[in-house]
């Protein structure tokens, strides 16, 4: 059961940066407790919220990256909640996407190498482009 | 609603800072709003040639954008109107694939607050 989900969560602006290290190495510490693994855990630093969220205007963005079973996502959204300093948080998951788009890059790959072989009539079609506004200007 | 699909051609985005006497008396107010707010999908289209349709073809299948993520708020902002609305495919000339992708990704996005479910007055 190897899920990826994406954890983005907004923190109140006026949280000092100390308080939100030891918010997310709180969080970090829960993650191998319910059996997943921390891809990646990203400040996006502070930004403008397109609408009021709890009388704040803006908020500190932070996105995790973590890879587990629905059990860690679950204790992670608990412990969101209970906490009061996050104001707003979304949970993705992302493996599926991208396994897609995994698939299509490999099928894109494998179709440019077909296209790679027969370059050569490209500058032939290029020397005939310009004959061709010609002839109506001739008429 | 017949009106509607017809409205893009009359009040184009190149025609909108002329003085408003030239213009169609069947330009409605609503539409040269969300003109702006429709995506880069769309054409340009020149104002004077009221017939003149250019074939609108999809953002993502042309520049091969495959991930459309909830975070890309600068992509996303092109294909949602100045209120706050999804802009419909007709308009952008997304393919239907990616419209639905697109709306999901709108959809998230409004959800943790990087793109506003409406417009503030």
């Amino acid at each position: 059961m190897n899920r990826t989900y994406e954890l983005m969560f907004i923190v109140r602006p006026d949280m000092t940066e100390e308080d939100l290290d030891k918010l997310l190495s709180m969080l970090q510490s829960i993650v191998p407790a319910s059996g997943g693994s921390i891809v990646k855990v990203d400040k996006m630093g502070k930004r403008r919220l397109a609408y009021t969220v709890k009388r704040f205007h803006e908020g500190i963005y932070v996105l995790m990256v973590v890879e587990g079973g629905g059990a860690v996502i679950h204790e992670l959204e608990r412990r969101l909640r209970v906490t009061e300093q996050v104001i707003k948080f979304l949970t993705v998951r992302t493996d599926e996407e991208q396994k897609r788009l995994d698939k299509i890059k490999a099928l894109r790959d494998a179709r440019k190498k077909v296209s790679a072989q027969p370059a050569a009539p490209a500058p032939v079609a290029a020397a005939e482009a310009p004959a061709v506004p010609e002839a109506p200007a001739t008429a | 609603m017949a009106d509607e699909t017809k409205a893009p051609e009359q009040s184009a985005p190149s025609e909108r800072p002329r003085p408003s006497g030239d213009r169609p008396s069947g330009d409605r107010p609503r539409f040269g709003g969300g003109g702006g707010g429709r995506g880069p999908g769309g054409p340009p289209r020149e104002g004077g040639r009221k017939f003149f349709r250019r074939k609108k073809v999809c953002k993502f299948c042309t520049e091969k954008i495959d991930a459309i993520s909830y975070r890309d708020v600068r992509l996303l902002q092109g294909f949602v109107a100045e209120r706050g609305k999804i802009v419909p495919r007709r308009l952008t000339g997304v393919c239907t694939r990616h419209q639905r992708r697109l709306s999901l990704a709108i959809k998230q996005s409004r959800n943790i607050a990087l793109l506003a479910f409406a417009a503030r007055f």
